[in-house]
This record gives structure tokens, C-alpha cells and sequence, in this order.
């Protein structure tokens, strides 16, 4: 597997220091002068006191910490775990710290970007080393400040000490001296061991904003003169303006404009994430954003079949055309449409042994085809954007998971240079993965230019939920083949999708079975994708985690021996190359699960009175380990999970608090588009538009119990946003083949909310 | 067009809008009080609840011309330093993720607490199901209104 690669240009150069301060004031002290808890909800806006240590850590006079937050916050809780990780090497007490969302800079702050469960694993390092940098300059400054040798200037809560001389210092007294002193390299790390704020349950440093209201998002943001604009997207896939009357619209109260906005011309270099569904949309500007509704209403349409057109994509490699087919597509006819292909020669992606003469030479075959549709991210907080735009600049505010894709290209259609534009990240009411693509801040920016004031373009539920850039509608033939002692002598997956295949082909099993094929085709659409949280594993875990149980029962064995007998084979004597993941780190969880959820008897569980039908899943990405135990009940002739066990390796766990949410959050999430997710169409449109028939996991769906465990290492932070969430498809899928005595094959599991499956 | 004062957060607050307006864009928009969220614009998710004479309703669905004498409570007003017992067991729990819908989670929450100050895991499903969480915290609700309730 390949580590994560940081692309910034130099790394130190966002460790630089500035001296930004006025004069540090002197206070008095003593050895036992406690760091009074900051009003978090305080606005501290006081740029003559900050002496700026690196470019993350900002120390006033009276040592309040301010520690900015490079990554945007969709959830995850980095706007604490990541200042965590430099309150750690920094020596502060963590009450006396202050988080403060940083600005979009990626000189200066990195790559920011959140997504790919990357935010702490790629920043574990470089905020380490921007904690201990700073630390050393404070350090050094005391060290002149007393005349003595630095090596004997200790650190404690914010406090520095020569215990020879029984000095004292806060940080903030020497906070200005400490900021003209060059960044140091290479300043020590702490040990694992010695860790005080890192692995200690820290509670979210935004909770008292979240619990009175504050204004956060991007939804919430204001500015004098905004207006508030509305898009109208063609109603299907495949279609496109023709024409437009907006003189009924014009007429209603509060509206400014209506015109249509193309948002790439023809031959546009686009970016890998400046996907868009529709080139051309229909605007409407107003006062308010329920006068820009209801005049939105008024607009009389022509849309016309767009037939295909063509995409002009950039990229590493050079630009290349890439033509996107027209039509109308429905569920129907696609689900028609894979099946035909999953029978055609398809892209071989990996083959270890002679899986051919295998197959051939088996007792037994099992084979199973799973299939699932495409599904909304439905992010709480739909899509919107404010933009000022002017000929000079552009500022921008709201939601976003990638602020550093998206301006090059907005550069691009702005014709501004990129120090022209300013990105705020506000707080996202939701990505995975969606707020990855872009598109709807370039229409915000484009928007505001068009009419010069400051919009806020605002898309409602319906516009977000039938815009596209969905997880890919996938599907997959397992093939595994038995000798006449019920071996397990060769395995085939064949995966294909629309318009991209989830196939992980060095991903276990390969690697534990001597004779392995894997093979990917995929079909083009002009429906879009886009990352949906742990992208193709998403899929992948429910259907070969699913696949796994069945062979494991056709064999006659546990579910969880059999894999870890097969992690065994992968650690010991590895079939083939580039195995991605760690036998023994994968085998760990699940002895974790097995243990903690008390599992005896595959399929069967009881607490007291209650009788629990279990399933169990596994499964790797983004470098971590997670599986699951699902406990299933009956109530009312409808199987629920009732209580899971949850097993994870993501290395050290910075904020346990918070990661325990996440998992619990991605076991709810899990269950809840496994049991319910679906996207569908019929003639190009998508059948769902709201919560009404986008059913969404609820209160008296989600367990009673989610107990969660954590592999205890030192190894450097891997990833936790997603890994835990594919395996809980499997396992649902599992505790629902005993609850119900049917294999689940096809996604979603309860198809029809009244009926029993 | 047409005037409205309306009794919000114990204040009298006077707006110009369209009778249609529902209270959700008044607050919004016309207020600058964002703390109750748009979600679905139909009733279907809960993120914009807020409390109509102290029952739960959700404002996308109440036009600004029935309120009338009615008093409104929104997340803004439902303690004065966020110290209700609601939102004290919210972060003693460390309830939210993304944290967009918890302001119509805990409006929902501190209704049920005012007519049911013992509620049972079915009363807090009966009563919460309205209120959609996408990142899933719906376990911790669960323990904070537990946590609320003896509070």
C-alpha cells in the first residue's frame, strides 16, 4: 500500500514564523498558577497581542493558546483532534487553548483537505513537528531571556522552567522573543508514552456553538446587500435547457433576475473534481429565499434531450476528451444492461496462480451476483455557497471538503489570480464525500459576478437530491471453488458498475488463496459519481463479506476461524504482490470482535430473555481495520439491529471520544443505506427527491447498544472516518441471512419498508 | 405583505413579510436567528423544529399567519447561556458530529422532556422519530435525554 503522499511544496514553509506581536507583557507568577479555562465562546479577535509560532499557533501576552485548525470540519471532530496533536507537543494545557478555524492557505497550512479519512493521518507528522517547533522556540527565548543553556529550559502546561535558577516563565511572557527566532528542524517528538492530551477523551471544542445555535455553516452565512439565488437543474439526466419564459417570475416580489448560466464553455479544462451533471442552468436571484422559491415556481421551461456531449478533462497526463453518452436511462434497464456485461470479457486486474484449470477441476462452485443502486449523499445541510465576486476578488464562504481543488479552477473561470481569492470554511452540515466536487461553488461564484452583489446560492433538498454525483449503481459476481475436501482452492471476483467498477483487486481474500482472479468492466452514463464515503469498499464489504459467510458455511466452518485461517495462509506464506493490507492487523479485529462480543456459535446470541441472530463482517481500507458483530432482533415481524460489537484499527486514537462517535455514526449509517439506501430513475429522472421516498435511518431504527473497541498500538494514525463504515453491510447482511434464512443479494435489504423481507 | 409581531424567545419581534412565509425563512431570513436549520422544507427531518406555545413543530411547515399570541422558542431562546438541562446533557455526552441537526434534535428533545420527564426508550423513539441525524448519533441523543431527564 502506498503511503500517503503530501504534495506541499516545501514543508517547512508553512512552519514559518512571524513575529506579529507587540511587546509581551511580563506578568508575575508562581510554580503553581493554574491556566484558567477559556470562553469558548469568546470571540478573541486581538491582532496586536498574537506572536504567531508557526503558522498554526498564535500565543497572546496573557497566555491564552490560539491553535488554527488547517482542515475543514464536516464532522469528524478535527477542528479538536488535529490542535490536539499540536497542544500535545506544545506543552499547553489544553483549557488555556482556543481553536479557531485556520484560513484556506496552502502554503502556509497544507493541503487541507478533508476526505479519504486523510485529515489526521497526513497532518499526524507535520503538526507534531509545528507543536515541537514552536515549543523549541519558547524554549530558546527563555534560555537568552535567563542566560542559560537551553537544554536545561524544561516545559510544563504552558509554562517554562529553569528549575537550577527556580525561573518561571508562561508562554505567552516570551511569546513575541520566542516568534523572531528561526523555525528550528528536526525539533525532538515525544514518545508515545509520554502523551497527555493525545489519547485522552477530549470533548469537541465547537459543542457550545453546536448546543446554542451559533451560526457555523455555510447556510447561516450573511453579509450586507446578499442576495439569495436558486438554480434550476434540467429535470433528468440527459437533458438540457431549450428555452425559458421567466416573465410570470419576474413579476413576483423580491426577485432581481432570472438568466441562464453556463458554467463551463465549450473546451473547458476541467479538474479531477470539477464534475458537473448540468452544463447549463437556470438562475433566479431575489431578496429572500422564500420569494426566490416560490418565483422559482413561476418559471415556464422547455428542456430537450442534450444527446451526448463531450467533457474536456485536465490532469497529469494531459488533457483528453472524454464523451458522455445521451439518453434517458432507468433502473430497470441499467440492472438489464449489467447483467449483459458481467457475461462479457471484462479487464483483468490481478490473477495469482491458475484460477482457470481450478474452477475446472472443483467439487463445487459457488457462485453469487450481488447488486446496489446508486445512492444521495444527503448531506443535513444541502448544498450552498456565498460568493462576492468583483473585478479585483473574490470571497467565498461555505461548505467544502477540498477549498485547494477548487480554486485553480476558479481562477480559471473568474480570471482572477489565486491570491485574489479568499475561501472561508465554514462548518459543514455533512460531506462524505460529496462536498469533495465543487460545482455548486463555481455556479455561486459565476452568480455573483453575473448580477455584482453578493449571493448566496442555496440548493434546495429536491435540487441536491436529483443532481447527481452519486455513489455508482455497482455489481459483482463472486465465483469460489471447493476440492472434494472442501478446500477452498481458487476464488473470482468480477466486478463492474455504472459508470465505474468497485473492484480493490489486491485487497483480501487475495493474497490467502492460491489461484485468484480479478476483473473489472464498467459501463459509461451520463448519470454522475462521485465519492461517497469509503468509495467501491462501500460495496465491496457487503458483497464479499456476504460471499465469505456463505463459502465459510459451504465449508463447514465458522465465519470468523475461516478468516482468520485465510489471514494466517496471507501472513505465512503470501500468494502474489502487492497485497495491500497487514494479515496480522486485520486478523486482530476480528479476534478483538470475537472476543468482546462473547461469540461462541456463529449466528446465535443471548442476553437474558433476548435471542439475537449475529453476523459478523471485516474488512480493510484507508489503512485501518474495522469489523463488526450485529446483533438482530424480531419486533413486529421486522428484524432490527439491535446491539453491535465494534473492533477497529486505526492506530494511535487521538481523540477516543470522538472516534467512538465515529464509528458508532458509521455503524448507524451503515445500517441504515444497507437496510434503506437507494437512488433510482426512470427516463433519465431520479425517482427520489426527498426524505419522503429517500428513506433515511431513524431514531427507532438505530441499535440500542453500540459497543466499540479500539486495538491499542503505536502505530502512527490511519484512517477511522470511513473504514468502519463498508463491513456493516456485511454484517447486517449475515445476522439477516439467520434471521431470516435468506442470503441478501441485492441492496437494499428492505425494499419495501411494510413487508418482511 | 403584511405585519406580524410575534412573541419569539419571550421578545417581541415585528417582521414584514408574505402571510405564506413559514417560520422557518422569518427566523432565518427576516430575524437572522439561524439556529433552526432547513433541512427538507416538508416536515420530513426535524431540523427545524422549534416550540410553539412549548410542543414541538416544525417551522418549514407553520406559515407565519397562524401563529398569532402563539410564543415561539427556538435553540437561540431556549436557555439563556445554554445551560438548559437538555443542552448541558447534549455536551456532556458529546452528542454532535456534523452538528446541523441537533438544534431541531434538541427542540424535539426538551418538548418531550416538558409533558414526559420520565420517558422510556419507546417514548424517546416515539418521540424523536422525526428527527433525522445522517452522521448517526442517535445513540447519544438517547443517553442525553436519559441524562436530561434526571437532571
Amino acid at each position: 500500500m502506498k503511503t500517503t503522499k503530501t504534495s506541499y511544496s516545501s514543508r517547512r514553509s508553512f512552519l514559518k514564523s512571524s513575529a506579529l506581536a507587540g511587546g509581551g507583557l511580563m506578568l508575575s507568577l508562581s510554580w503553581f498558577s493554574k491556566a484558567k479555562a477559556v470562553d469558548k465562546l469568546q470571540e478573541l479577535n486581538l491582532p496586536d497581542q498574537w506572536s504567531e509560532l508557526t503558522a498554526y499557533i498564535k500565543i497572546t501576552p496573557d497566555n491564552v493558546v490560539k491553535i488554527l485548525c488547517p482542515n475543514p470540519e464536516f464532522g469528524q471532530n478535527v477542528m479538536t483532534s488535529l490542535p490536539m496533536i499540536i497542544a500535545e507537543e506544545l506543552e499547553v494545557d489544553w483549557k488555556a487553548v482556543v481553536v479557531e478555524m485556520g484560513p484556506h492557505d496552502n502554503t502556509k497550512l497544507g493541503p487541507q483537505f478533508t476526505g479519504g479519512s486523510n485529515s489526521v493521518r497526513m497532518y499526524w507528522k507535520p503538526l507534531r513537528e509545528a507543536g515541537a517547533a514552536a515549543r523549541q522556540m519558547l524554549r530558546e527565548a527563555a534560555a537568552q531571556t535567563w542566560s542559560v543553556p537551553v537544554e536545561e529550559v524544561t516545559t510544563k502546561g504552558g509554562l517554562l522552567i529553569h528549575e537550577k535558577t527556580m525561573k518561571v516563565a508562561k508562554y505567552g511572557e516570551l511569546a513575541s522573543k520566542a516568534a523572531k527566532i528561526p523555525v528550528p528542524k528536526d525539533s525532538k517528538l515525544k514518545a508515545p508514552k509520554d502523551f497527555t492530551i493525545v489519547r485522552k477523551p477530549t470533548k469537541n471544542v465547537e459543542g457550545l456553538k453546536v448546543v446554542t445555535g451559533k451560526p457555523m455553516f455555510g447556510l447561516d452565512y450573511r453579509a450586507d446587500g446578499m442576495l439569495i439565488a436558486m438554480i434550476q437543474h434540467p429535470p433528468a439526466f440527459g437533458m438540457k435547457l431549450k428555452s425559458f419564459d421567466a416573465s410570470q417570475t419576474l413579476k413576483m416580489p423580491g426577485i432581481k433576475e432570472v438568466f441562464s448560466l453556463k458554467l463551463y464553455e465549450d473546451g473547458f479544462e476541467q479538474g479531477g473534481f470539477d464534475t458537473r451533471t448540468f452544463n447549463e442552468l437556470l438562475v433566479v436571484v431575489g431578496k429572500t429565499t422564500w420569494e426566490v422559491m416560490n418565483a422559482r415556481k413561476k418559471l415556464k421551461v422547455q428542456w430537450e434531450a442534450a444527446g451526448d456531449t463531450k467533457d474536456t478533462m485536465g490532469g497529469r497526463r494531459g488533457k483528453k476528451e472524454v464523451t458522455v453518452p445521451g439518453g434517458l436511462e432507468s433502473t430497470t434497464a441499467q440492472l438489464e444492461k449489467m447483467a449483459e456485461w458481467a457475461n462479457k470479457p471484462a479487464q483483468q486486474l490481478r490473477k495469482d496462480g491458475d484460477p482457470e484449470t481450478a474452477f475446472k477441476n472443483a467439487a463445487q462452485v459457488i457462485e453469487r451476483t450481488y447488486n446496489a443502486p446508486f445512492l444521495a449523499h444527503n448531506c443535513m445541510e444541502p448544498m450552498n455557497f456565498f460568493a462576492h465576486v468583483t473585478d479585483e476578488k473574490a470571497v467565498l464562504a461555505g461548505p467544502l471538503q477540498a477549498p485547494g481543488w477548487v480554486e485553480p479552477t476558479l481562477s480559471k473561470l473568474l480570471n482572477l489570480p489565486a491570491d485574489k481569492i479568499e475561501i472561508q470554511m465554514t462548518r459543514m452540515g455533512g460531506g462524505f464525500g460529496r462536498r469533495a466536487y465543487g460545482q455548486y461553488v463555481y455556479e455561486a461564484a459565476l452568480i455573483s459576478k453575473k448580477v455584482k452583489a453578493p449571493i448566496k446560492l442555496i440548493y434546495t433538498r429536491e435540487d441536491d437530491m436529483t443532481y447527481g454525483i452519486y455513489r455508482p449503481m455497482y455489481t459483482a459476481t463472486y465465483r469460489a471453488a471447493l476440492d472434494a475436501n472442501k478446500n477452498l482452492i481458487a476464488f473470482h471476483v468480477k466486478g463492474g458498475g455504472i459508470p465505474e467498477h468497485p473492484i480493490h483487486a489486491n485487497r483480501f481474500p487475495a493474497g490467502a488463496i492460491e489461484n485468484y482472479l480479478a476483473e473489472g468492466w464498467e459501463i459509461p452514463s451520463n448519470i454522475t459519481v462521485g465519492a461517497f464515503r469509503a468509495p467501491r469498499s462501500n460495496f465491496n464489504a457487503a458483497a464479499e463479506q456476504s460471499f465469505l459467510d456463505e463459502v465459510a458455511e459451504a465449508m463447514g466452518k465458522d465465519p470468523i476461524e475461516f478468516r482468520l485461517e485465510l489471514l494466517k495462509r496471507a501472513k505465512e506464506n503470501p500468494v502474489g504482490k502487492n497485497n495491500e493490507y497487514d494479515a496480522d492487523r486485520y486478523a486482530g479485529v476480528l479476534t478483538l470482535v470475537r472476543d468482546k462480543s462473547n461469540w461462541k456459535k456463529a449466528g446465535v446470541a443471548t442476553s437474558g430473555n433476548e435471542k439475537y441472530h449475529r453476523g459478523v463482517a471485516a474488512y480493510f481500507c484507508h489503512n485501518s481495520y474495522a469489523a463488526h458483530v450485529v446483533d438482530m432482533v424480531t419486533r413486529d415481524g421486522q428484524p432490527y439491529v439491535e446491539r453491535v460489537f465494534s473492533a477497529m484499527d486505526c492506530g494511535i486514537v487521538v481523540n477516543p471520544e470522538s472516534a467512538k462517535n465515529m464509528v458508532q455514526g458509521a455503524v448507524v449509517d451503515g445500517i441504515g443505506n444497507a437496510f434503506y439506501g437507494a437512488l433510482t430513475h426512470k427516463n433519465g429522472a431520479a425517482e427520489q427527491s426527498n426524505f419522503h421516498n429517500y428513506r433515511l435511518i431513524r431514531h427507532n431504527e438505530a441499535p440500542k447498544q453500540i459497543e466499540v473497541y479500539f486495538v491499542e498500538n503505536d502505530i502512527d494514525p490511519t484512517g477511522l472516518g470511513e473504514p468502519p463504515f463498508p463491513p456493516v453491510f456485511g454484517a447486517v447482511a449475515n445476522a439477516l441471512y439467520k434471521n431470516t434464512g435468506k442470503r441478501q443479494y441485492n441492496q437494499p435489504f428492505k425494499t419495501d419498508p411494510e413487508k418482511r423481507i | 405583505m403584511a405585519t406580524y409581531n410575534l412573541k419569539i424567545n419571550g421578545k417581541i419581534r415585528q417582521v414584514n413579510v408574505d402571510s405564506s412565509t413559514p417560520m422557518l425563512w422569518v427566523l432565518r431570513d427576516h430575524l437572522n436567528m439561524p439556529g433552526t436549520k432547513y433541512g427538507c422544507g416538508i416536515a420530513q427531518c426535524g431540523a427545524c423544529t422549534v416550540h410553539l406555545d412549548g410542543t414541538a413543530v416544525r417551522s418549514c411547515q407553520l406559515p407565519v399567519s397562524v401563529v398569532g399570541k402563539q410564543a415561539i422558542t427556538t435553540i437561540e431562546g431556549l436557555s439563556a447561556k445554554g445551560d438548559h438541562p437538555v443542552q448541558k446533557a447534549w455536551l456532556e455526552h458529546d452528542v454532535a458530529q456534523c452538528g446541523y441537526c441537533q438544534s431541531g434534535q434538541m427542540m424535539s428533545a426538551a418538548s418531550l422532556l416538558n409533558t414526559n420527564p420520565k420517558p422510556t426508550d419507546s417514548d424517546i423513539d416515539a418521540a424523536m422519530s422525526g428527527n433525522i441525524c445522517r452522521c448517526g448519533t442517535y445513540l447519544r441523543i438517547k443517553e442525553a435525554i436519559k441524562s436530561a431527564a434526571v437532571k
